[in-house]
């Protein structure tokens, strides 16, 4: 589903990312940790194609296509969806919109037809109800005085109506209480099927304890230092990434 | 505004009256000796002044000489457009309605039966064929301040009278049409609105601007409004005119204690638009607030001026005008809030955003603030800017395209100025204008429709 060969980007002449390397089949959910400022966001930026990032070298296919070569707007419609780690605040743009207009973006690069107003409306109550969110926040501006919490819980929210093939969920529980957490974790667990993948960064072993990866990585310094599966999570719980660190330049 | 000195012995030189002396002479004479003094005193205060150039501080931004250049006629009074195409565009308002086309009253498609008792809305050349001047007609606009307002006055001949007594509250809206047609000759218009409304009396009156598309007519409107103690008067101007046409509006409000003035002022036409609206606050407790949206594209012009005159103390004013301009348009905002000497806790706000789509629009802001007394509450900001590049991101990042991601920015900044209306038709009406007008063309409609 998605290959990413050597990897190297730079912003604003520093480079970040360093040669990365990671595979990701089609159901699969990888998790990547490691210490702040390794390039965890980065590399998702780079995925989804933010501006102000300069791929160096290596290469990103999604489904066979050259990811790198795609508008931000495509890679979406195409089914990479990121989550923010930091939601951002879109005064005046109703939530309803967004939803509505970003769904019709992807069935129309589907070739199918904008869906019917009564149908989304069901959709979306459907998929509130299912996040716990009150039917107000549709009419309420995108982010726009929410609480941390609500704003991961919003873009779950977005990521259960667009229902991407592969999502990148930057954080997703940075900023939760207990219950939010399992309420968002929910959510996630809920798109996994068999064809969809998912993309976890975390600084926290619990989410995994809800979201079970099928493979853990740890970036470290712009490279993929180590790969396991969960086990590793709960290594690095107990010793950090100190002897992660060691064990390279031993 | 500034008030420009007229000295009457200076010359004015013939471009400066444009071709407007011949249509004085062709106008049919007037019906009494009373209408004839007034069209006269504008004759003479437009011959004294002359059509404003750029020297003028209060035209420094807004070029009219192509008002001089083109020559305009009036329409013919008998009117008689069987079906003008800008019709079409009226709002389905449930309305108390009156029609002009090309400023001609067409009663054929106006509707005011139903009036409650104690409110009277009819055409001025009503009151003109009885031999009759309205109350306050020219009493508050004074004809010297600008060509435009004395040209209004020297052609006075249709508008709008309407009068709501005391204690009445309209039950509808009061709906005023105006169609510019696409004619051979570009016509002129020069209707006049007086809206006078009594002790606690209510309504709400909106203009609405239409045009087919290619009329380049000038339409020249004079508004007088005068509120009594405790009234309140909600005014819409939504301008929808054509690409071509030129529009130039005067409105002038005479509020008294305890009345309430509220303007929204609409701006999406016309190639230049120059808007003065002035409230006069001369009661305690009176309250007025000017909302105001102006899109331009293309190279649309529109000149906003604005004047809140805090005249006695615990007035109060609050100002918010939003500007989009796209392509080559231009923007003008200067809106004046003055408080006299003593007039103590006043309060009065003031606010102009701009939005520039492109980096070949313009805008020029200038926001003044005058005060002669110690104990007010006042503040005013401009700012001008593009859209916020990381909303656009988060919006393609979710797969909607460059351009509708930038028409839902686009909507969000004007959405403060659409919330405040209370009509939704003419909300509603203005986000698929705004929307539509964005470049490239986009579905937003459903978008809009699903928001209600
Ligand atoms: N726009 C930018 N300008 C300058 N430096 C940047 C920019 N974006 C990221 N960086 C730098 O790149 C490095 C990697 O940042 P990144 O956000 O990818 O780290 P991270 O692994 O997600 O960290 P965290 O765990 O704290 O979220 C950091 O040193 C950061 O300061
Ligand atoms: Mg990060």
């Amino acid at each position: 589903m998605l290959e990413i060969k050597d990897l190297h980007a730079k912003v604003e002449d520093k480079a970040i990312l360093k040669g990365v390397d990671l595979t990701i089949a089609p159901g699969e959910v990888h998790a990547i940790m490691g210490p702040n400022g390794a390039g965890k966001s980065t590399l998702s930026a780079v995925i989804a194609g933010k501006e102000g990032y300069e791929v160096t070298g290596g290469s990103i296919t999604f489904e066979g296509r050259d990811l790198l070569e795609m508008e931000v707007e495509e890679r979406a419609q195409a089914g990479v969806l990121m989550g923010f780690q930091y939601p951002v605040e879109i005064p005046g743009v109703k939530n309803v919109y967004l939803l509505r207009a970003a769904l019709n973006a992807k069935r129309k690069a589907q070739g199918l037809d904008e869906i019917p107003a009564p149908e989304f409306m069901r959709l979306i109550k459907d998929k509130l109800a299912f996040m716990k969110m009150d039917g107000a926040f549709l009419q309420r501006a995108v982010n726009e005085g929410f609480s941390g919490g609500e704003k991961k819980r919003n873009e779950i929210l977005q990521m259960l109506v667009l229902e991407p093939k592969l999502a990148l969920l930057d954080e997703i529980d940075s900023g939760l209480d207990i219950d939010a957490m399992k309420v968002v974790a929910e959510g996630v667990n809920s798109l996994r099927t068999a064809d969809r993948s998912i993309l976890i960064v975390t600084h926290y072993q619990r989410l995994l304890d809800y979201i079970v990866p099928d493979h853990v990585h740890v970036l470290i310094d712009g490279r993929i230092a180590r790969s396991g599966d969960k086990g590793l999570a709960l290594e690095l719980e107990s010793r950090g990434y100190d002897w992660i660190l060691e064990g390279e330049h031993a | 505004m500034t008030v420009t000195a007229i000295r009457p012995d200076a010359p004015v030189p013939d471009q400066a009256l444009g071709h407007f002396s011949a249509g004085f002479d062709a106008q049919a004479p007037a019906a009494f000796a009373e209408l004839e003094r007034l069209r006269q005193r504008g004759r003479a205060a437009f011959e004294a002044v002359g059509l404003p150039t750029r020297r003028i501080e209060a035209w420094k931004y807004t070029d009219v000489r192509a008002i001089a250049r083109a020559d305009f006629v009036l329409a013919d009074q008998q009117g008689g457009h069987a079906s003008p195409r800008g019709a079409e565009l009226a709002l389905a308002l449930d309305a108390y309605r009156m029609v002009f086309v090309d400023g001609v009253f067409d009663a054929e498609r106006s509707a005011l039966s139903g009036l409650p008792a104690g409110a009277e809305v009819a055409p001025l050349s009503r009151y003109l064929s009885r031999g009759e001047l309205p109350t306050g007609l020219a009493s508050m606009v004074d004809e010297r301040a600008s060509a435009f307002t004395a040209l209004n006055l020297a052609f006075t001949g249709e508008g709008a009278v309407i009068e709501v007594g005391r204690g009445v509250e309209l039950d509808r809206p009061i709906y005023l049409l105006f169609v510019s047609t696409a004619a051979e000759r570009a016509v002129m218009s020069h209707p006049r609105v007086i809206l006078r409304l009594g002790d606690n009396a209510r309504a709400t009156v909106l203009e609405h601007f239409v045009g087919e598309s290619g009329a380049a007519n000038l339409t020249n409107l004079v508004g007088e409004a005068f509120l009594a103690p405790g009234a309140r008067l909600d005014h819409y101007k939504l301008n929808e005119a054509s690409e071509r046409e030129f529009h130039i509006a005067n409105f002038k409000i005479d509020q008294a204690r305890d009345s309430h003035f509220s303007s929204h002022s609409l701006n999406l036409g016309g190639a230049l638009t120059r808007n003065d609206l002035d409230a006069e606050l001369n009661g305690e407790g009176a309250r007025t607030d000017f909302w105001g949206l102006f899109f331009a594209q293309g190279r649309q012009h529109v000149d906003n001026h604005t004047v809140v005159n805090h005249n006695v103390a615990r007035t109060y004013s609050n100002e918010n005008y939003k500007g989009i301009l796209d392509d080559r348009a231009r923007g003008v905002f200067n809106g004046r809030v003055y408080i006299k000497r003593d007039a103590q806790q006043v309060r009065g706000y003031q606010n102009n955003a701009n939005l520039l789509l492109s980096d070949r629009a313009e805008i020029d802001t200038k926001p003044e603030l005058e005060i002669y007394a110690d104990d007010v509450l006042c503040s005013h900001g401009a700012t001008t800017g593009q859209l916020d590049e990381n909303a656009v991101f988060a919006l393609r990042a979710r797969g909607i395209d460059q351009h509708t991601a930038r028409a839902l920015l686009t909507l969000a900044f004007a959405g403060e100025i659409l919330e405040s209306t209370q009509l939704p038709e003419i909300a509603h009406r203005v986000e698929r204008r705004v929307a539509g007008m964005l470049p490239d063309r986009f579905n937003l409609e459903g978008l809009v429709e699903l928001g209600e």
